[in-house]
C-alpha cells in the first residue's frame, strides 16, 4: 500500500500522521489515528453530512477530503468549536430544544449550523432549510433541529 | 518523492504530471474520494490541484466568461456569475448537497463525465470550450468532444482540464432536472435551454437521457426559426413542439433512478416549461 | 443530622416535564461513544465477505492468497463455527456464514480479521469463493408452490382470521389491491462494533442492538460457550427502528476475536450496511370492504402476502400484526382475512418501525376512501361512525378493556385549522414539487388534503411474556438505576432518570452501563414498549427501595410503617414528628431488582380469535400535498396529526418521536424504496436511496395528544414511537389520489406512477 507521512492542522494543534495509506480520507484520520470521532461515518459518499467539519473555514464532508493533501489547511471538527468543556450556543440550543436523538448526526449538524450562522446571524427559514439540505437525519424531522436554529438566532439578537 | 504532491502553479502540476503516468489528479475530491472509500479506486500517487491558482474562480473576458476548472460550485451560484450564466448558476446550485457545492468544481464535473453531470447540459447548450492543457501545450474541445461517453473522456493521462469558456448571456436561459427528493440528488432527466437574442440561437442540452452529452439539435433549429427575436414572443405550440422535438433526441435508459419512458416524457415537459419560461 | 433544607429537590424534571437528555451534552459535543468509535490498544479491524448471487451453491472456499497477506491475522468460513450453526429471533434458520448454498445477495460467507481496514478489504477481496448460481426465487406469489429454497420449507407462516358470519355482504362492496415495496430503516450509524476476549475464554463484545439478552442467547450458542462467557454491552446507538433487532455482525466479530485472542473491530461501510439488516417487508393485499348505505362496516375481506426474504427473523410476528390490523381502527363485525408470509431469494425482511401494521394500513385507508366515495361520504365521517371505542371487538374476537379515544382522535386532528389551501402561488420554488431541480411553476402544482388513521398494539403480543428488568441502588443518598433497555435515541435513558426521581424524590440519578453481566434482559427496544415494560420495571425497582427505607425509618423512629411517606426526597410522618432526608435514612446501600411482567396474553386459535394483544395505540394524520401532475413529482406541504398516548412523559421527546415517525412515513410515502432486481439490491447507498431532507419535510403539526390514562400501563402512558409511521403515509396518498383522481395503488409513489400512469 502507498504510504505517507505527514502533518495536519486540527483544531489549532498540530498532529503528525505516520505511515498512512494515500487512500484515507480525512474522516479516517481524524476517528481512527487522531482520536478525534466526532466526524461520523454514515456514507462516505459525500451524501448525509455527518462528517462535516471545516477546511479552511469552508464547509465540507471529511469523507470527500484526501488526508494526505490537507497539509496546510485549518482544520476545524466539532471538538474544536467550544472553549475547553463549554457547550458553544448551537450545542445549547439543541439541547433546549430537543434537537438531539439517536445523535448520529448531530455533530455534523452541530458544524454546519455554525457555519450558517457565522455566514448569516438570523436566516430565513428557507435559507436554513437549504443550508441543511446536506445533513441528514433519520431520527428527528427536523422539527427540533430548525427549532434550535431558531432559538440560536433569537438568543444570539438579544446578546 | 512524496506520494501526495500539492503543486501551486499549473506548470508545475502539469510537469509533475508528464513525469509520473500513475500520478491520479485530485480536484474538489466529490468523486474521486467516493471511488478511494468503496474500494473501486487505489490511488498510487496523488497530484492535489487545490493550491493551483491558475484553475481557481472566473473571469469576465469580453463576451465570454472564463471559468477555471477548480472553480467550485458554490462560486458559480454567486450572483455575480448568475448574471453572466444564469443557467450554469441554477444548475451548480442543484448539485449535492453545500458541503459538495463547496469543494466540487466544474472541471471535476466534466472530467468525471457522468451523464448526471449536471453542469454538462448548459455547457452543451451553451457551446462550451474546454481548454486542456499537458507539457505539450494546449487544446480546446467541444464537451462533445472532450466526453465520448459513460464516465469516458479523451483525456491522456498527463493532460488536465484547466478551463471553461462560454459565451456572456445575451438572452434567458433555464436549467431543469428532475429529482424525487427536492435536495441533494441525483438528476434523473435535466435539461438546459438557452436563448442568444444577438445571434437568435436557441440551445438546447440534454442531461442524463443520454450516454455522451448531446444537444437537441432539431428543436434547437425549430425554436430558433419560430420565434420572434423582437418580441422575444413563439406562436400558439411553439413550445409544445420544441418538447416534444427535445424528448425525440433523448435515448434513456430505465435503471434504478428511473425509467426511460418517464425519462424522455420529463424531458418533453421541462424543454417546454423551460422555453415557456424563457418566451415570457 | 443535615438539615433537610439543603437536600431539597432543586427541580430536576419529573415525569410529564421535558426533562433533558443525560447523553445530550456528550453528544452535541462529538464525545458520545457509538459503536463505530471504539478503540482499543491491539485492534484488528474484520471484514465481511458476501455473497454477489441471490442464490447460488458454494462450489469452494479458497482462503490461502487471503491468508498469505501481509497484516492479515484471520480468515474464518463456516468451518470456523464452533457453537451452532444458524441463528435467529423467533426461529434459528439463519446461517452464521453460509456453509453450502447462499439464499439471498450479500448473505455472508467469510470473515477476514486484518491490522489495518485497508488491508481487511484488499483480503477480503482476495478470498475466492466459488459459487454455481442457482435460479433465484424472487417472486413472492410463486413462494408456496415452489420448491423450497430451505429445508424449512417457503411459507413461514399462515395466519386466519374467521371473525362472525362469513357469508355476510351489504348493500356497497369496494375492493381493491395495493401494493407497499420495501422500505429500509435506513439509521445513520452503520452496524459496528467491537469484540475482545476475555480471561475467562469467554468474550466482551461492545454493539449497538435493541436487546442485548436475545443478542447474548444467539451469540453463545454459535460460539458453543455458556451465556455467562458472553458478556454484551451496549455501544452508543446511532438509530434503529427496527433493524438492530436481529443480529448482523455480533457473532462474525466474537469468533474473529476467540480466533485472534485480539480485540477486532468491524464497522460497516453503507452499501455493506444496505445488505446487513433485514428491511420492511414488501405487501401485496387484496381487499373487499362490505358496508350499509349508512357508511356501517359490515364485512373486510383481505388477503396479504408478505416477502419475507431468506431468512424468518421476525416475519412472525409481522405477518401476525399485518392480519390482525387488516381491518384497520374500525368496528367490523365480520371478517375473512389470510395473511401469509413467505421465504424467498430476496433481501430478509424484518422489523421496522410500525412492524406489519404500516402494511395492511396503507390498504385499509385507501379501501376507507374508495369505500367513502362509493357512498358519496365525507372519509372523515365513515371513519368517525366506525371508530373503534373502549368495549368494542377486534377481528380477532379480543374486547378492548383499555383507552380507545379513536374518536377523540379522529375529531382534533380533522379539526385543526388546514393551511391556506389557494398559497400555491406564494411558495418558493425550492419549497414546490421537484424543489431544487426548478421544474414546477405555480401554474403547474395542485394542492389537495387526505386524512388516514391506524393503530398498532403496544409491546409484544401472542403469548409472548417480555419482561424487563431494573435494578435501583439507593447508597450515601445517591441513586443508580441499572436496566438493559436499548437506548437507541429514542430517550428511555431520560425517562428512566425522570421516574426515578418522581418514585424517590431525588434529584441525581446515575444510570449504569446497559450490559447482560449486572441485570437480567429488558426485552427488545422495539412494539413501543420500553417506556411501559422498562419504565415499569424501573418504576418497580425503586418503589421497591422506597418500601425498604421506610421500613427502616419506621423501625428505628417506632412509628407506624403506614403512618410515613416519602415526598421529595424526604420522609416524613404524618404527625410531625419524623422529618428525615432520604440520604440520611438509612445505614449502608439498599438495592432492590425488579422484573416487570405485562399481563398475560394468548396465542390466536385456528380462527385467529383470542385476547393476543396487550394494549392498542391510535393515530391520525391530515395531510397537505402539492403534486405536479404532469411531472408526477410531490411536496408534502403540512402534516397535521393527533395521537392517542395515554399520558405524556416528557412533551419534548413526544413531540421528537412523532415528528420523525411522520417524516419516515412521508418517506415510504413519495420516495423510500430498496429496488430489488432478480434479488439485487440495486441502491445500496444514500445516493440512490432516499430519505427526505430539510427542504423534504414540511412541518408537523401536533393537534392534539390525546391523554386517556391506560389503565394497565405505568404512570398511564402508552408507547409512542409507532403510530406516527403508521397513518401518515396512506394520509399523503389519500391527498395524492384527490390531487390526481388516480387510484394510486402503491407506494411509493414513483413520478411515472402520477405523470404516466398507464405505462
Amino acid at each position: 500500500m502507498s504510504t505517507q507521512s505527514y502533518r495536519l492542522r486540527v483544531n489549532g494543534a498540530d498532529h503528525e500522521v505516520a505511515e498512512g495509506w494515500i487512500g484515507e480520507s480525512l474522516l479516517d484520520v481524524l476517528r481512527d489515528r487522531l482520536g478525534l470521532p466526532g466526524a461520523k461515518n454514515a456514507c462516505e459518499e459525500g451524501e448525509c453530512g455527518s462528517c462535516s467539519v471545516l477546511v479552511d473555514g469552508v464547509l465540507s464532508c471529511a469523507c470527500l477530503v484526501l488526508a494526505a493533501a490537507a497539509i496546510g489547511t485549518e482544520i476545524t471538527t466539532v471538538e474544536g468549536l467550544g472553549a475547553e468543556g463549554a457547550l458553544t450556543d448551537v450545542q445549547q440550543a439543541f439541547i433546549d430544544a430537543g434537537a438531539v436523538q439517536c445523535g448520529f448526526c448531530t455533530p455534523g449538524l452541530i458544524v454546519a449550523i455554525h457555519d450558517l450562522l457565522d455566514q448569516d446571524a438570523s436566516p430565513e427559514r428557507l435559507v436554513v432549510e437549504e443550508a441543511l439540505s446536506g445533513n441528514l437525519c433519520r431520527c428527528t424531522g427536523y422539527g427540533r433541529i430548525l427549532e434550535a436554529v431558531d432559538l440560536v438566532a433569537a438568543r444570539r439578537s438579544a446578546s | 518523492m512524496s506520494n501526495v504532491v500539492v503543486p501551486t502553479t499549473l506548470d508545475e502540476a502539469l510537469a509533475l504530471l508528464a513525469a509520473d503516468p500513475q500520478l491520479s489528479p485530485l480536484a474538489g475530491g466529490t468523486d474521486f474520494m467516493v471511488e478511494v472509500n468503496h474500494g473501486a479506486r487505489r490511488p498510487v500517487r496523488v497530484l492535489a490541484l487545490r493550491a493551483v491558482a491558475e484553475l481557481r474562480g472566473w473571469r469576465r473576458d469580453g463576451d465570454v466568461l472564463v471559468i477555471g476548472a477548480g472553480c467550485t460550485y458554490v462560486s458559480m451560484a454567486d450572483p455575480a456569475f448568475a448574471v453572466a450564466a444564469p443557467a450554469l448558476a441554477q444548475a451548480a446550485r442543484t448539485i449535492g448537497s453545500p458541503q459538495i457545492r463547496n469543494v466540487g468544481t466544474i472541471g471535476g464535473n466534466l472530467a468525471t463525465a457522468s451523464p448526471a453531470g449536471d453542469t454538462l447540459p448548459v455547457l452543451m447548450a451553451l457551446g462550451a470550450r474546454v481548454e486542456v492543457a499537458s507539457t505539450e501545450g494546449t487544446r480546446t474541445l467541444a464537451v462533445d468532444e472532450l466526453i465520448t461517453g459513460v464516465k469516458r473522456t479523451v483525456l491522456h493521462p498527463a493532460e488536465l482540464i484547466t478551463s471553461v469558456r462560454i459565451p456572456v448571456a445575451r438572452g434567458p436561459q433555464e436549467f431543469c432536472k428532475i429529482g424525487t427528493r427536492n435536495a441533494m440528488v441525483i438528476s434523473a432527466a435535466g435539461i438546459a435551454v438557452v436563448l442568444d437574442r444577438e445571434a437568435h440561437t436557441v440551445g438546447c442540452g440534454l442531461g442524463s437521457v443520454t450516454a455522451a452529452p448531446v444537444r437537441a439539435t432539431d428543436a434547437e433549429t425549430f425554436a430558433a426559426e419560430a420565434i420572434d427575436w423582437s418580441t422575444l414572443r413563439a406562436g400558439a405550440g411553439t413550445t409544445e413542439r420544441f418538447g416534444t422535438l427535445a424528448a425525440d433526441a433523448a435515448t434513456p435508459i430505465d435503471d434504478h433512478r428511473s425509467t426511460a419512458a418517464y425519462r424522455r416524457h420529463a424531458i418533453g415537459v421541462m424543454a417546454r416549461r423551460a422555453l415557456e419560461r424563457c418566451l415570457s | 443530622m443535615t438539615d433537610v433544607a439543603t437536600h431539597r429537590r432543586t427541580g430536576a424534571p419529573r415525569v410529564g416535564e421535558s426533562a433533558p437528555r443525560p447523553d445530550g451534552v456528550a453528544k452535541v459535543q462529538g464525545r458520545f461513544a457509538f459503536s463505530s468509535d471504539l478503540f482499543a490498544e491491539n485492534l484488528l479491524w474484520g471484514q465481511t465477505i458476501r455473497s454477489p448471487h441471490a442464490h447460488a451453491r458454494i462450489i469452494d472456499i479458497d482462503i490461502r492468497e487471503a491468508l498469505s497477506l501481509p497484516g492479515v491475522h484471520a480468515v474464518l468460513t463456516a468451518d470456523d463455527v464452533p457453537g451452532e450453526l444458524h441463528y435467529g429471533l423467533e426461529h434459528q434458520d439463519q446461517p452464521v456464514l453460509a456453509a453450502d448454498v447462499v439464499r439471498y445477495f450479500g448473505e455472508p460467507v467469510a470473515l477476514v480479521a486484518a491490522d489495518h481496514p485497508e488491508t481487511a478489504r484488499r483480503a477480503a477481496a482476495a478470498v475466492v469463493v466459488s459459487y454455481e448460481p442457482l435460479t433465484p426465487l424472487v417472486d413472492s406469489a410463486l413462494a408456496a408452490q415452489a420448491d423450497p429454497i430451505h429445508p424449512d420449507g417457503n411459507v413461514l407462516r399462515t395466519l386466519t382470521i374467521r371473525h362472525g358470519d362469513l357469508d355476510a355482504t351489504a348493500a356497497v362492496v369496494v375492493e381493491g389491491t395495493y401494493e407497499v415495496g420495501m422500505q429500509d430503516q435506513a439509521f445513520m450509524g452503520p452496524e459496528s462494533g467491537m469484540a475482545l476476549p476475555s480471561a475467562d475464554g469467554g468474550v466482551e463484545l461492545f454493539v449497538s442492538t435493541q436487546w442485548l439478552h436475545a443478542d447474548r442467547r444467539q451469540v453463545a450458542g454459535c460460539l458453543g460457550l455458556p451465556e455467562d462467557m458472553v458478556r454484551i454491552t451496549l455501544a452508543g446507538v446511532g438509530g434503529a427502528f427496527g433493524a438492530r433487532e436481529d443480529l448482523s455482525l455480533h457473532v462474525h466479530l466474537c469468533l474473529l476475536s476467540q480466533h485472534t485472542g485480539r480485540p477486532v473491530k468491524m464497522v460497516y461501510r453503507r452499501p455493506e450496511s444496505f445488505v446487513g439488516h433485514v428491511h420492511r417487508h414488501p405487501a401485496r393485499m387484496w381487499y373487499r370492504h362490505h358496508a350499509d348505505t349508512d357508511g356501517t362496516l359490515v364485512k373486510v375481506e383481505a388477503r396479504l402476502l408478505l416477502d419475507g426474504g431468506a431468512y424468518a427473523s421476525s416475519s412472525l410476528a409481522v405477518i401476525a400484526n399485518a392480519t390482525c390490523f387488516a381491518a384497520g381502527p374500525y368496528r367490523v363485525p365480520h371478517a375473512d382475512i389470510e395473511g401469509t408470509v413467505v421465504r424467498t431469494n430476496n433481501p430478509p425482511c424484518g422489523a421496522m418501525r410500525g412492524f406489519g401494521a404500516v402494511q395492511s394500513c396503507f390498504a385499509h385507508e385507501a379501501q376507507m376512501d374508495k369505500l367513502a366515495a362509493a357512498l358519496a361520504l365525507d372519509p372523515v365521517e365513515l371513519r368517525r361512525r366506525n371508530a373503534l371505542a373502549t368495549g368494542d371487538t377486534l377481528v380477532t374476537g379480543q374486547v378492548i378493556t383499555g383507552a380507545a379515544p379513536v374518536a377523540e382522535v379522529i375529531d382534533a386532528c380533522a379539526s385543526h385549522p388546514l393551511p391556506d389551501l389557494a398559497a400555491v402561488d406564494e411558495q418558493p420554488m425550492m419549497h414546490r414539487p421537484g424543489g431544487a431541480g426548478r421544474t414546477a411553476d405555480a401554474h403547474h402544482v395542485r394542492r389537495a388534503t387526505g386524512f388516514a388513521l391506524g393503530f398498532k398494539n403496544l409491546l409484544f403480543s401472542e403469548g409472548f411474556d417480555d419482561y424487563s428488568s431494573a435494578v435501583c441502588r439507593l447508597e450515601n443518598g445517591a441513586v443508580t438505576i441499572t436496566c438493559a433497555c436499548a437506548e437507541v435515541g429514542q430517550g428511555f435513558v431520560t425517562l428512566a432518570q425522570q421516574i426515578a426521581r418522581e418514585e424517590l424524590g431525588i434529584d441525581e440519578i446515575v444510570l449504569a452501563p446497559a450490559e447482560t453481566a449486572t441485570v437480567g434482559s429488558a426485552g427488545s427496544t422495539s412494539a413501543s414498549r420500553q417506556s411501559w415494560m422498562s419504565g415499569g420495571a424501573v418504576q418497580a425497582a425503586c418503589r421497591a427501595v422506597r418500601g425498604r427505607v421506610l421500613q427502616q425509618v419506621a423501625r428505628r423512629r417506632g412509628v407506624a410503617l403506614d403512618g410515613l411517606v416519602l415526598r421529595d426526597g424526604i420522609i416524613e410522618s404524618l404527625d410531625g414528628s419524623v422529618r428525615v432526608d432520604l440520604a440520611d435514612a438509612v445505614d449502608g446501600p439498599i438495592e432492590e431488582t425488579a422484573e416487570y411482567h405485562h399481563r398475560p396474553t394468548q396465542p390466536l386459535d385456528e380462527n385467529g380469535q383470542g385476547d393476543a394483544h396487550v394494549s392498542f395505540a391510535f393515530a391520525a394524520h391530515r395531510a397537505v400535498v402539492d403534486v405536479d401532475p404532469e411531472l408526477g413529482l410531490v411536496r408534502v406541504h403540512d402534516m397535521t396529526t393527533a395521537q392517542d398516548v395515554g399520558r405524556v412523559l416528557n412533551p419534548l421527546q413526544a413531540i421528537g418521536q412523532i415528528e420523525g415517525g411522520t417524516a419516515q412515513g412521508v418517506g415510504l410515502a413519495v420516495m423510500e424504496e430498496l429496488i430489488v432486481e432478480d434479488g439485487i439490491i440495486k441502491n445500496r447507498s444514500f445516493t440512490d436511496y432516499l430519505i427526505p431532507t430539510t427542504l423534504d419535510m414540511p412541518t408537523v403539526r401536533i393537534a392534539a395528544l390525546i391523554e386517556e390514562p391506560e389503565p394497565d400501563a405505568p404512570f398511564g402512558a402508552k408507547g409512542i414511537g409507532e403510530p406516527p409511521t403508521i397513518s401518515s403515509t396512506p394520509a399523503i396518498v389519500a391527498a395524492l389520489r384527490a390531487a390526481t383522481g388516480l387510484e394510486l395503488t402503491r407506494v411509493p409513489v414513483r413520478p411515472q406512477d402520477i405523470a404516466l400512469p398507464r405505462s
